[in-house]
């Protein structure tokens, strides 16, 4: 129903003359349980205090669940598995992984290599206004879309070339926009911040802190009210659990339960200023129990945790268990914005962090899989190819159209 | 026709939508169980359920944004704001949310949602709660602004808010209209948005008011009449779209124009009309146009003061006496 609405309404707004592969299909993706057995650390809920209200409004009376969130208020908190306590039989089980094991580095590489482009572009003058880069933060987007259906809707802030990619859109359509040509994934009309993929249900990267947050409530609530089984995950940063809409949305979402996943990816500053200077509570988690949800802690930098952590969330969500805060613990390699120097932190500790970085920490996997240097050289000289490809078709585009412009503001109205 | 108040026709714009199309929700403070803080929404949750008629706690700006995300992926709600001065803590998703991802897209994501509730001062209800927020609203691309005066509008133009599609819909309802009684139409008497309505047909000024303050242009218009001048009082209904080529042809006729609004008059809706009338229709145009508007404050509580700074019936005499010359 959406995609029909969707299409009727781009059916107003002139064809574009090339395709820019806005519409390219990510790879399937396959909900798989995590063969690691490895689970994200819980961390309790806090003691539910009310009594059990009436079904909430958007409960079919016949459909109501005891089973919520609120049952694991008195869950022991588990104990992470330790990455270094790999066992024989799981480098078997990864060995088993091999090509989707190859995907998430073909994807994370692909992620990195467009960011570190990006940023050339943008000191080339090809590319303007903020630019937010996920250098870092590879495996958080990785392992979220692996966890997903293709169907399920997703929302990102600003930071949002890295999801987008993920989520299956071309990195020609991705560059694109960044140059602000017309084959962009938002017609030129959107930039960086505001890339947006319809066939991949990516819904957007919104540029106000914290805004998209309501949004994926709504799309959330579309799923439960129409049962069309889908979830949605909304990712945000650090520094948006400090903005009204977090808090709102999260009420709202526990309250009614609606099939979303709550994604703060923890980088640590809310652009300049550490956690422990915006934040009252060490873990982001803990602000979930307080909407009537479960706060998890996951280790945002090792792709196949992030992906075993989403998978049970996504699951809970998708058999109407309600949602979840999730807190990717993560890191930015880069400033803020391209403009920003990170000047607030040492080099020690960006040293320390980059031994944490995500491909490194693949690598790892991978060479337990029985994965070659030989074979991951491979896969990144076909990457380059394709980020070339994409710089190289983000500079023959044509730019921006007028009409465009003038038309994608208000369409008809239907009779 | 039904003869109907103006509240009940809005309730029977509501309930003949969602009759219609599953996809119509109401969601909103107390439109549920409460029945609706102005009576509006009386009898829609026995009728659909709270499936459909959703109560929601105190966060405009929670679901406010809901009700956009609802919409991208083509449900049709209707958001309501237990008046629009509420709709200030929602003010970020509908200007940096709703008006945009349409555009941001690509023209792309549609959000056809209705956001309504009523709009300006009551009475003695003091700074705070009395805002007209029409003008704020009309100033952003990618919203449309409509403003029904009358039953028959308010039905008509409601329905036509929940079948629109992509845009977002800003729907402002009067407070002290809700009791008025007029003729209706029927269920597919749809009024479309861009279409101004002369309420009064005159030679001598034209009187362009919407909103509650149409109905201050019509007794002034009765005031003129008794000493000759014949105003032609236009609503537009519609602020965007809003009709300039009725405003146009209506001052080409009478070469003068007032303009009548509740809200604020600094860079509002008037400016603009007078703006695109002067430039529209300059050689028509006998004297220079004239605006009445709230006066430029906060309001105050004391029922006097208030009365000072509402435009008033004696007001809109005023300027039309003004730009008709006949200031006695």
């Amino acid at each position: 129903m959406a995609e029909r609405a969707q299409t009727d309404a781009a059916k107003r707004i002139p064809a574009r003359k090339t395709s820019g592969g806005a519409t390219a299909k990510g790879s399937t993706r396959v909900l798989k349980a995590s063969p690691e057995g490895r689970s994200a650390e819980k961390r309790p809920a806090a003691k539910q205090t009310k009594t059990p209200a009436a079904p909430s409004p958007t409960e079919p009376r016949d459909k109501v669940k005891s089973k919520t969130a609120a049952k694991s208020s008195t869950k022991k908190a588990k104990t992470a598995t330790s990455e270094g306590k790999k066992s024989a039989s799981s480098r078997t089980k990864l060995a088993g992984r091999r090509d989707e094991l190859l995907g998430y580095f073909r994807k994370m590489y692909e992620i990195r290599r467009f960011e570190e482009e990006s940023a050339r572009g943008y000191a080339q003058g090809k590319i303007g206004g903020f630019l937010h880069l996920y250098i870092g933060q590879e495996a958080v987007g990785v392992g979220i879309s692996a966890a997903l259906e293709q169907e399920d809707y997703l929302f990102q802030s600003y930071r949002d070339h890295g999801i987008a990619l993920a989520r299956g859109m071309s990195a020609n359509a991705a560059m694109a926009e960044l140059f602000g040509k017309d084959t962009g994934c938002s017609r030129g009309l959107g930039g960086s911040m505001h890339f947006f993929d319809v066939a991949n249900n990516f819904l957007g990267g919104y540029g106000i802190v914290g805004g998209q947050i309501p949004l994926a409530a709504g799309t959330a609530f579309k799923s439960k009210y129409t049962q069309d089984g889908r979830v949605t995950v909304c990712l945000f940063g650090d520094g948006a659990t400090n903005i009204a809409g977090f808090h709102e949305a999260l009420s709202l979402a526990g309250l009614w339960k609606l099939p979303v996943i709550f994604v703060c990816e923890n980088n640590e500053y809310s652009m300049g200023t550490p956690l422990h200077r915006t934040s009252p509570v060490k873990d982001i988690a803990d602000k979930g129990p307080g909407y009537g949800m479960e706060g998890v802690i996951c280790e945002g930098h090792d792709v196949l945790q992030v992906k075993a952590c989403m998978s049970e969330v996504v699951k809970r969500a998708r058999t109407g268990g309600g949602p979840t805060l999730v807190e990717m613990k993560t890191y930015r390699f880069r400033g803020h914005s391209i403009s920003d120097p990170a000047k607030y932190r040492t080099d020690e500790e960006l040293k320390t962090r980059k031994a944490q970085d995500p491909l490194v920490v693949f690598r790892k996997h991978l060479a337990a899989a029985g994965v070659s240097d030989k074979e991951l050289a491979t896969i990144e000289e076909e990457v380059e190819t394709v980020v070339q490809a994409a710089v190289a078709f983000a500079e023959d585009s044509e730019p921006a159209k007028v009409e465009v412009m003038e038309s994608a503001v208000y369409a008809p109205l239907e009779a | 026709m039904a003869v109907q108040t103006y509240r009940d026709a809005l309730r029977d714009a509501m309930y003949e939508e969602m009759e219609r199309d599953e996809r119509v929700f109401l969601m909103g403070e107390e439109v549920g169980h409460y029945q609706g803080a102005y009576k509006v929404s009386q009898g829609l949750l026995e009728r659909f359920g709270e499936r459909r008629v959703v109560d929601a706690p105190i966060a405009e700006g929670g679901f406010a944004g809901l009700g956009i995300g609802a919409a991208m992926v083509g449900l049709k709600p209707i958001i309501e704001f237990m008046t629009w001065n509420f709709s200030f803590v929602a003010f970020d998703q509908i200007v940096s949310n709703a008006s945009k991802i349409f555009q941001m897209s690509g023209g792309v994501i549609p959000v056809p949602v209705v956001f309504r509730g009523p709009n300006g001062a009551a009475r003695q209800v003091a700074a705070q709660h009395s805002h007209s927020v029409d003008g704020l609203y009309a100033h952003f691309p990618g919203l449309q602004v409509v403003i029904p005066s009358t039953p028959a509008d308010a039905k008509g133009l409601l329905k036509t808010a929940i079948r629109n599609e992509p845009n977002p819909v800003i729907f402002l309802e009067g407070e002290t209209l809700y009791g008025l009684k007029g003729e209706v139409g029927g269920a597919e008497d749809l009024i479309p948005f861009g279409k101004a309505r002369i309420g009064r047909e005159g030679s001598d000024v034209t009187v362009v008011a919407w909103g509650r303050c149409y109905y201050e242009a019509l007794s002034a218009a009765e005031l003129m009449a008794e000493q000759g001048i014949e105003c032609e009082v236009i609503d537009p209904r519609t602020l965007r779209p809003l009709d300039m080529d009725a405003l146009v042809t209506s001052v080409e006729k009478t070469h003068r124009c007032v303009i009548v609004h509740e809200h604020l008059p600094y860079g509002g809706v008037g400016a603009e009309i007078v703006d695109q009338l002067q430039r529209a229709a300059f050689d028509a145009l006998d004297a220079p146009i004239a605006r009445v508007g709230s006066r430029d404050l906060p309001m105050p509580y004391a029922s006097n003061l208030e009365t000072l700074v509402l435009p008033t019936v004696e007001r809109v005499v005023e300027a039309i006496q003004a730009v008709t010359y006949t200031k006695s």
